[in-house]
């Protein structure tokens, strides 16, 4: 499995920039010609990561997000997206559909169940003071 | 700015473009101060301008179905678009029977 084309981003972890990173990787993956169902579901699971570091990780405090994604031979997605906020005590709890720290924000707890059914693997790595890794992975179908 | 229509005591509001994070703070905050001043029987969510909705859209539509509830209103989700329907169907908004 050969890397064919990889790209990092570094922005601020304002929330108008959730909407940039969404822009940012559905460019990148278009040189594999998804679905628009495809397009979509790792757009919304991008969305999902990128918010849980804006609102959990810095707790909307200013810090830096980061995103390295790739593109394989195999046309497989692998996007990396990387905060050095609070980090996650207990990850399976964090995962947990429904779990959330910020109800008075209306967060509906659904940020990793969407990432687990919007995307073939999820894997998060995550320590408390030194920051989340979420490492989100899709197989593009082949060209028709 | 939101797009919304008030007759026969039901508050319709359109939604469009991308929900997320960033967005849903706004569209909340303008939805509750109509209900609050409107105290509608029937809140109405028009989705079909809504290009793209994350799990934030969710926590609107949860939250909006409690804002209404308080005072004796209910909620309708209406003109869904097909690209949103994956995410409706995994939050389980579906069985609060408010979709039409």
């Amino acid at each position: 499995m050969n890397v064919i084309n990889e790209m990092h981003i570094r922005f601020q972890s304002k929330s108008t920039n959730e909407s940039f990173a969404r822009s940012v990787i559905s460019a990148f993956v278009l040189e594999l010609d998804p679905t628009i169902s495809e397009l979509a579901d790792i757009k919304t699971a991008v969305s999902e990561a990128v918010t849980n570091s804006i609102v959990h990780g810095y707790c909307r405090e200013s810090g830096m997000i980061y995103i390295d994604a790739k593109i394989t031979d195999a046309r497989k997605v692998i996007i990396k997206i990387r905060d050095k906020g609070i980090g996650i005590k207990d990850i399976s709890r964090a995962m947990q559909p429904l779990f959330t720290t910020a109800a008075e924000e209306e967060r509906a707890g659904l940020g990793f169940a969407v990432m687990q059914s919007f995307m073939d693997d999820v894997k998060v790595r995550s320590k408390p003071g030194q920051g989340t890794t979420v490492t989100l992975t899709k197989q593009i179908v082949p060209l028709r | 700015m939101l797009n919304t229509d008030y007759k026969d005591d039901i508050l319709t509001v359109f939604l469009s473009g991308e929900i997320d994070h960033n967005r849903a703070v706004g569209i909340r905050s303008a939805i509750d101060s109509q209900i609050n001043a409107l105290r509608p029987r029937r809140l109405e969510l028009d989705f079909s301008d809504v290009s793209f909705m994350d799990s934030s859209g969710i926590g609107l539509i949860m939250g909006r179905y409690r804002a209404v509830g308080l005072i004796g209103g209910d909620l309708r989700i209406i003109n869904v678009p097909d690209n949103l329907n994956r995410i409706i169907e995994l939050s389980g908004v579906t069985t609060l029977g408010v979709l039409r």
